[in-house]
């Protein structure tokens, strides 16, 4: 941590605040979550007690690291009048001490990896995401067990950390390697930081014991997606009527999409001081639920909850496919956890991949049928 | 993947390009069209069929098709119809005030691609004006193309868009010039019907044919169909869309339909890439 | 020179007709021009005759006391004018009015009708050929009805 201070960064990372894990500004060890564990289903979060010598032990909690990179609320120009015409000029940045994110979950990393495409990919890239980006170090933190609703294993992006981290930690528990932290620096960054704080090389059974545990998470996750042309598949489901189901049940509170580590979608707000001469761009984060997120002519396309919801599925794990050439979803199972009524996106994509593969099968059937000369 | 580098912040493409009114006519009760200078520097190239991000200032956003000549230079014009906060703004300013721009953004009308064809325009209401472009662009090269023909519908003859426009391409003996209406007084002495009606006749040749189709999306919808039952391809007739956007510039996630982000994958698509998708209801 | 049976062959819509009742019909109808201005028929009058458009355009109007009148719809070339002769109490619920100079086929309603007695398949093949165009009427009617170009607001 000194270490991370000592580069004059503002380091964020995890801590318990109102009986969940946040992340907020850290500035020291001792902030960190130590002994504790958390406990998550569907539409359920617990935090529990956990060995005292482990900081890491809870997975994650309601808030990603994409608050940190694309904050809720940002103030885009700031504008004037003058005469006839108005003068536009950037504003002031709040906080420009570079970042240092401190405890980063495979998935989580995964998902600055989709960001890093969305928001800082394409012809105009944001440039505010940029330079926060890339002026960031990134501490990931590996995952030893899974939490209750993960599923990163399906999804390609756990429990090892992938690519983009600066430095990847395991942390080992058990009696006989309990409070050690297993360190490799995957960058010049990171190894910068590791040179500046007190370690030695690990041992083959601290390795040993890493890789055992990470290959015991890696089997014991409780869900699964099958991405199997699933991108085909949703666009066959568009018609489903599981649509309907979904939305007697989905309150359009945009939980999901809060609390998901990719879902990027913003709106601008154009607000203007009294006298009418002083106005500001602010861009801040909106949500496909939104009843007026699709507003065109007098009305919005989407009117129902279903179709709101089929949106948002079918862009996570299908069109975010031909837009971006990623998924949308890493498997965090965030949304699983903070939905009101535990609205399960493994499960309803198991149910529509199952109305789907019947319809093929018919379709099969019948021509089988034909040839068979019924 | 390595990231690119950021741009400062007053050139990061959400920053507005001050643009000057320098000519304002009423086209009809709720259309007006600005023409439009920068404050600094020469407009911006455009394509027929892309659109701006044009801001009122302390109002908002909106995103606008550019009606102007993409062959001639000049000022950026915007044919605006008054429906909201934002367009009621735009629609009021005066010759000497300025606004903001921000583009030109999406995928045009392609004119180039559609020489030695007929060419016909299928326009609905304000559809016009996004067709405008690519109609001078082939006025401006008419020898390199077969036949011509608008097809333009309105509510009623005083809603009916560029009339006078209209009139002067209708007597070019190269251009062919049909104008329907939904419902008029009896001074009216044209079709009175809606714009599908107009297909059936219009002088092309389905065989060797494109349609250029801009208007509300069911009308767009009922005249690709009613192409097609002329024999024309779906991949020869294209059509711009239109969905809620808030950048223009991929990075808010409102203009989606389905796989294509409107502003960076559209507006123009053509009727093949479209059909299946126009038909899912709230899609 | 065509006879008006000769036209009745020619049009589009009769083009592949028995020519037995090409004949048939031909005895019920006349060629006639209309200039422009000229109304065909008035709201509440008999529907005595209907007619096929060849060449111009014949608008449908409704007046209302205190009101100029309104066209709601034009009849093209190639088009029917006139369905309220098919149905009781064959009166004209419109005003047609030819806006430019119109020619047309027109044919003696009651002489039809008597001929669609006497032959039921005469009647099938004329209403085979008169429902789509009815469908398409109906059709373009009901897209009006949407106001598509309105302000949206609902």
């Amino acid at each position: 941590m000194a270490a991370l201070l000592a580069q004059g960064r503002r380091v964020i990372g995890p801590v318990v605040r109102d009986g969940a894990i946040m992340l907020d500004d850290v500035a020291s060890a001792a902030e960190l979550p130590w002994g504790t564990r958390d406990d998550q289903d569907a539409g359920r979060y617990a935090l529990t007690p956990g060995a005292a010598t482990a900081a890491f032990g809870a997975v994650h909690g309601p808030q990603s690291w994409k608050r940190v990179l694309f904050p809720p609320r940002e103030l885009v120009w700031r504008a004037r009048r003058a005469g006839d015409s108005f003068e536009v000029d950037p504003g002031d940045n709040p906080d420009e001490r570079p970042l240092a994110l401190l405890g980063v979950r495979p998935c989580d990393l995964a998902a600055i990896g989709v960001l890093d495409r969305v928001l800082g990919g394409g012809a105009h890239p944001d440039g505010a995401y940029l330079a926060r980006r890339s002026g960031a170090l990134v501490i990931a933190v590996q995952c030893t067990h899974p939490g209750g609703t993960c599923f990163c294993a399906s999804m390609g992006t756990g429990p090892r950390a992938g690519a983009g981290a600066d430095l990847t930690l395991t942390e080992l528990d058990g009696a006989e390697h309990g409070g050690v932290i297993l360190a490799e620096a995957a960058s010049e960054s990171g190894a910068a930081v590791l040179a500046a704080v007190p370690h030695r090389p690990a041992t083959g059974l601290e390795l040993g014991a890493a890789e055992a545990a990470l290959a015991d998470a890696e089997s014991s996750m409780g869900r699964m997606l099958d991405n199997d042309d699933l991108p085909s598949t949703l666009r066959d489901a568009l018609g489903s009527a599981r649509w309907e189901a979904i939305g007697e049940r989905c309150l359009s509170c945009a939980s999901c999409t809060l609390v998901c580590p990719t879902c990027f979608c913003s709106t601008v707000e154009d607000l203007t001081d009294v006298t009418g001469d002083h106005t500001e761009r602010w861009a801040r984060w909106d949500s496909c639920f939104s009843a007026d997120f699709s507003y065109i002519h007098g009305g919005s396309v989407r009117t129902t909850t279903a179709s709101r919801y089929r949106q948002w599925l079918t862009h996570k794990l299908g069109t975010w496919h031909d837009q971006f050439g990623t998924s949308g979803c890493v498997g965090c199972g965030r949304c699983i956890t903070w939905c009101p009524v535990g609205i399960d996106i493994t499960e309803e994509t198991l149910i529509l991949q199952g109305e789907v593969g019947r319809e093929v099968g018919r379709e099969v059937g019948r021509e089988v049928g034909r040839e068979v000369g019924r | 993947m390595a990231l690119a580098e950021a741009p400062a912040p007053d050139r990061d493409a959400m920053y507005p390009r001050l643009h000057q009114v320098v000519g304002r006519t009423r086209e009809t009760a709720d259309t007006v069209t600005l023409a439009l200078e920068p404050v600094s520097g020469e407009p911006a190239d455009f394509g027929a069929g892309q659109f701006n991000m044009v801001y009122a200032f302390g109002v908002g956003e909106v995103p606008i098709s550019i009606a102007g000549d993409p062959t001639a230079s000049g000022p950026v014009l915007h044919t605006i119809r008054s429906v909201g906060a934002v367009t009621a703004a735009l629609c009021a300013l005066r010759v000497g005030q300025t606004v903001g721009i921000r583009g030109p953004y999406g995928t045009g009308w392609d004119v180039a691609l559609a020489v030695t064809h007929d060419i016909v325009f299928v326009a609905g209401g304000i559809g016009l004006a996004p067709l405008r472009p690519a109609l001078l662009e082939v006025l401006a090269n008419r020898e390199r193309f077969g036949q011509v023909a608008i097809l333009a519908g309105a509510r009623s003859p005083e809603a009916v868009l560029y009339g006078r426009q209209l009139r002067a391409w209708r007597s070019r003996f190269d251009v062919d010039v049909d104008v329907t209406v939904d419902y008029a007084g009896d001074a009216w002495r044209g079709h009175v019907g809606v714009v599908t009606k107009l297909i059936p006749r219009a002088p092309f040749d389905p065989n060797h044919a494109i349609a250029l189709v801009c208007g509300p999306e069911l009308m767009m919808r009922y005249s690709a169909d009613a192409l097609v039952a002329r024999g024309l391809p779906a991949a020869n007739i294209r059509l711009s869309l239109e969905r809620n956007m808030r950048c223009g510039i991929a990075r808010c996630g409102h203009c989606q339909l389905g796989p294509a982000l409107l502003c960076r994958d559209g507006p123009v698509f053509t009727y093949e890439q479209m059909a299946d998708l126009l038909t899912v209801q709230e899609l | 020179m065509n006879t008006v049976a000769d036209l009745i062959r020619e049009h589009p819509l009769f083009h592949d007709l028995d020519p037995s009742y090409v004949q048939l019909l031909a005895g019920c109808a006349t060629n006639e021009v209309f200039e422009p201005g000229d109304a065909l028929f008035r709201e509440g009058e008999p529907a005595a005759r209907f007619w096929i458009v060849r060449r111009g355009l014949v608008a449908l109007q409704l007046s209302a006391p205190g009101q100029r009148a309104l066209v709601i719809e034009t009849i093209e070339p190639g088009e029917v004018l006139g369905w309220s002769w098919l149905v009781e109490p064959y009166r004209w619920s419109f005003d047609a009015v030819a806006t430019e100079l119109t020619r047309a086929i027109g044919f003696d309603a009651a002489c039809v009708r008597g001929k669609f007695d006497t032959d039921k398949s005469l009647g099938y093949e004329m209403l085979r050929r008169f429902v789509p165009l009815i469908q398409d009427r109906l059709q373009s009617t009901r897209l009006r009805l949407l106001d598509l170009y309105g302000d949206g607001a609902r």
